[in-house]
């Protein structure tokens, strides 16, 4: 059942809309990202969730009850910021303490303990805020965040200003807490990986609209639009045109497959998205491709052009003179002491069937 | 590689830079230390020349009446502070905090007495409340003649320095912390006290602090409205002046410097501490939009914007009156200087010649003071030294610069002497008084400037001094006329500091209020703090409008 029910909401400052009618739903025990680029509008989407801005248009509803005009402090949400705004003068037990003022003197005293223990920090309850690294300021913070048993737990990009090794484990460690307090929660980020590790949900905005909204396997599987496509992970966009028998990619025409479910308008265009992991190669003239893919495979030469070393992949731009333009593929890394092609090799590109998705043209669904 | 001619400049800019700051440290030496220096040399001289130690002190200490008003500066200081702080910080917080309409009038209208002589306030408390005043049925049995007079009038004049500082500090807060009180389950109240009064802690104490020194080493106020109730400053004032007893008012003068030494290092340590509480991701707070609180506030505001009206207004009224309050029929008889006593035309046309110099010459000062601060390569202890010189006066109350003036430059075996007397050594006093402000202004527009500047110039192969031409100075036009402008407001209004450095033909307009209000004609010395005010207005206005015509022509960069 839907705990937070957000229904065509809109919000217009001076005339520019900064989210467009947009409806979402959270359940019982769930964790959903707002995933999208700066300003598209999933931090005002979550400051007007928790009652800090207001919306233009539209309702909040939480159990129920309707709490568009409710005010932040009587709402019962735990909020984490992006820069944490742990108050500087109080300590960090003085922080968790600040939302228990409904509790007496001896149990807000052993609730702030709980939560520390809670995120690991028991023995630092006694430091202000400076005194403490910033992975220790983001636990105080989610700490004093779910102290008073909020409802709903919100998080504005709480690990973006973390350094990329902090930022990986507390990851497991926020998906942990909420799993075991089982409290529906929302975080926004501008990170993918993070959204994809640790949401139920993923809601992908874009220029305040909701892109798409599905788990972040399908989200990742089936984009539904060109945005979704390019913004979750790399992808190449190949067009290609319905016919009777299949679909012309270039100038050649491939057999239907089972998984183009494209819309069967013969003489239409679609966009095709392939993951540039999913792409193989091989050298020219070898007839490896047909061994291994049997016919379930799109093949087109071509010619590399760019190579680039990431650590654990290769990467490598292939010039594909059928299609008139450059694929990007990927390839583990497995300890090469060169480049497995070098540029200008002759090659021989193989993409499966199942990998090529077809992708709306519009973003809507 | 450096090329010959490159390395060539290099060292001509690096003699420019070690001859200006060595120049800059020279006058400091000459026009701050060195007066202070004798101040406290002769505090433990008697008259007679002898070294006595500090028995000056003791018998400072022994004498009753000195007692008395000791103790009364004292506790005439801290009460304004506190009332001052406290009234300050409401406007303020009104104007940062709430949605008061009309913020740009009320801001307007609180800024008004510093462009008057601390004097006008307390002439126009006399005309309201005093003998004669209009409103003396609110007085009862008591009289404004006094301390309550001190500490009415000391509020209405420090009000504005209280102001601009709480109102910095309110300006300053992050408002990231109110947003995460708010959804923590904090009401508006809460918020206040837990989360905007501690942000504004080190500013309340430095509001605090600094009108606490105003109060104490201002004698204007006191001297006009106080009446039977002597305090500090008014002592000084009698020994000097009155007894002409040098040692003893030297004395007194270092017990001045006592709270003003110690509110200068309080000072520094606040602004550490504040600035190291602000970090650069702080997100201004936004104002409640609460329309009771709007309402509250705009009356407070009011309240308190018609006190400083009235007062300006009262000041107005009494200048154009034939005789307040039994003819209330206009003239402009009492703007017939030169027929009164210890007033003259030549006072106010002296005031204009020593502001503008103030301003020019002070301008100048600060800037390079500044740069050599800031910009400039040459060892660091020179530079430290000559910002310590360059904030240093901040620490000298007025009559303590202007004694200490007096001492050393009409003391024995003094090549200067003939500076005493003339003009120019009130212009370099009233530079030197009101240096500290000017320089940390610079120094903060400077330092706004990027510090490659000047790098990125050398590996173009220009020289230092050609980016200070070409660069430095353009960008810094509207920190120098900002200077420039409250150096020529601050001379005009100043009495402190000048009041014993003055001959009869180099008088000013501030001490002739002094004098005539002295002398009995207090009806010319509201006329002349009027006219103050409005040259004071005056010139800043001229000043803004010059900053906005250089700013339209040179700093084109400032637009997007």
């Amino acid at each position: 059942m839907a705990q937070l029910e957000v229904q065509g909401l809109t919000k217009a400052y001076s005339g520019v809309s900064v989210l467009k009618n947009v409806s979402l739903s959270v359940d019982e025990g769930e964790f959903v990202c707002l995933l999208g680029p700066s300003g598209c509008g999933k931090t005002t989407l979550l400051r007007i969730i928790c009652g800090i801005d207001r919306p233009s248009q539209g309702h909040l509803f939480f159990d129920g009850s309707e709490i568009t005009h409710l005010p932040p402090q009587r709402r019962r949400f735990g909020v984490v910021f992006q820069s944490y705004a742990l108050f500087p003068n109080l300590t960090a037990e003085q922080n968790v303490r600040y939302g228990l003022q409904s509790l007496k003197g001896p149990q807000q005293r052993e609730r702030a303990q709980e939560m520390l223990a809670l995120v690991g920090l028991e023995a630092y309850g006694e430091r202000f805020p400076a005194q403490l690294s910033g992975g220790q300021q983001q636990r105080v913070a989610l700490a004093r965040a779910l102290a008073p048993q909020p409802a709903l737990l919100l998080l504005d990009e709480p690990l973006s200003a973390l350094d990329a090794k902090v930022r990986e484990g507390l990851r497991h460690e926020i998906v942990a807490i909420q799993r075991r307090l089982g409290i529906p929660t929302i975080m926004v980020t501008h990170d993918q990986e993070e959204a994809l590790e640790m949401a139920d949900r993923v809601v992908l905005m874009d220029n305040g609209e909701i892109a798409q909204e599905d788990s972040p396997l399908n989200l990742y599987r089936a984009p539904t639009s060109r945005f979704s496509a390019g913004f979750v992970g790399r992808v190449n966009l190949i067009s290609a045109v319905i016919e009777e028998e299949g679909l012309r990619i270039g100038p050649t025409l491939w057999p239907a497959h089972p998984s183009w479910s494209a819309p069967s308008d013969v003489g239409a265009s679609v966009t095709l998205a392939v993951r540039p992991q999913q792409i193989s190669i091989f050298p020219e003239g070898s007839s490896l491709p047909l061994v291994d893919f049997a016919d379930d495979a799109v093949v087109l030469p071509g010619r590399v052009t760019h190579v680039r070393f990431a650590g654990a992949s290769w990467g490598f731009e292939v010039q594909c003179g059928a299609l008139n333009q450059v694929l990007r593929v990927e390839q583990m890394n497995t300890g090469q002491a060169t480049a497995p092609w070098g540029t200008d090799s002759r090659v021989l590109l193989a993409i499966p069937h199942a990998a090529l998705l077809p992708v709306p043209a519009s973003p809507s669904l | 590689m450096r090329s010959p001619v490159g390395f060539a400049l290099s060292t001509l800019d690096r003699q420019v830079q070690w001859l200006v700051a060595a120049l800059l440290l020279g006058l400091g030496l000459l026009f701050v230390f060195s007066p202070l220096a004798w101040l406290l040399v002769r505090s433990v001289y008697s008259p007679e020349g002898d070294f006595v130690g500090l028995a000056q002190f003791a018998r400072y200490l022994d004498t009753p009446s000195l007692q008395d008003s000791l103790a009364r500066s004292l506790r005439l200081s801290a009460v304004a502070a506190c009332i001052t702080s406290l009234l300050a910080f409401g406007f303020a917080f009104s104007l940062c905090m709430t949605a008061m309409p009309g913020k740009r009038l009320f801001r307007g209208v609180a800024l008004i007495p510093l462009m008057s002589p601390s004097l006008l306030m307390a002439i126009s408390l006399v005309y309201w409340f005093g003998n004669q005043g209009a409103l003396k049925s609110w007085m009862g049995t008591g009289t404004i003649y006094g301390e309550l007079g001190i500490v009415l009038g000391s509020i209405l004049w420090t009000f504005p320095h209280a102001l601009m500082i709480l109102m910095t500090s309110l300006a300053t807060q992050d408002g990231r912390l109110a947003e995460a009180a708010r959804t923590l389950g904090a009401g508006p109240w809460r918020i206040f006290l837990t989360i905007t009064l501690p942000q504004c802690r080190y500013g309340l104490l430095m509001s605090f602090v600094l009108v606490f020194v105003l109060v104490i080493t201002d004698f204007g106020v006191a001297k006009v409205i106080g009446g039977q109730a002597n305090v500090l400053a008014t002592d000084l004032y009698r020994q000097v002046i009155g007894q002409q007893n040098f040692s003893m008012g030297a004395v007194v003068g270092v017990f001045l410097l006592l709270p003003a030494f110690g509110a200068f290092f309080l000072e520094r340590y606040f602004r550490a501490r504040q600035s190291a509480a602000l970090t650069a991701r702080a997100v201004i707070a936004q104002p409640s939009e609460s329309r009771m609180l709007a309402l509250v506030a705009t009356l407070f505001c009011s309240v308190l914007g018609l006190v400083f009206i009235a007062m300006i207004g009262m000041a107005i009224v009494a200048a154009f009156v034939s005789f307040w309050p039994y003819n209330l029929s206009p003239t402009l008889k009492h703007f017939q200087f030169d027929d009164m006593d210890g007033g003259g035309w030549e006072t106010y046309w002296n005031s204009l010649q020593m502001a503008g110099g103030a301003a020019v010459i002070g301008a100048v000062a600060a800037f390079f003071s500044a740069w050599v601060v800031e910009k400039s390569r040459i060892g660091q202890g020179m530079r430290e030294s000559l910002n310590l010189m360059a904030t240093l006066p901040m620490a000298i109350p007025g009559l303590a610069l202007g004694l200490g003036y007096i001492l050393f430059f009409n003391g024995p075996y003094q090549p200067l002497q003939f500076l005493y007397g003339s003009l120019s050594i009130l212009v370099f006093c009233t530079v030197v008084h009101f240096f500290s402000t000017a320089h940390l202004t610079m120094l903060a527009s400077l330092k706004q400037l990027d510090k490659e500047f000047e790098h990125v110039s050398e590996t173009l192969g220009h020289s230092f001094l050609r980016t200070l031409f070409s660069v430095t100075i353009p960008m810094s036009l509207p920190a120098i006329f900002e200077v420039a402008g409250y150096f020529f407001v601050n001379a005009l209004t100043t009495v402190s500091a000048v009041v014993f450095l003055y001959a009869p033909e180099t008088q000013l307009a501030s001490v002739a209020v002094l004098n005539m209000d002295d002398a009995g004609d207090v009806a010319p010395a509201a006329a002349m703090a009027v006219l103050i005010f409005f040259t004071a207005a005056g010139g800043r206005l001229l000043f803004g409008l010059f900053s906005h015509f250089v700013l339209s022509r040179t700093q084109q960069w400032r637009q997007r």
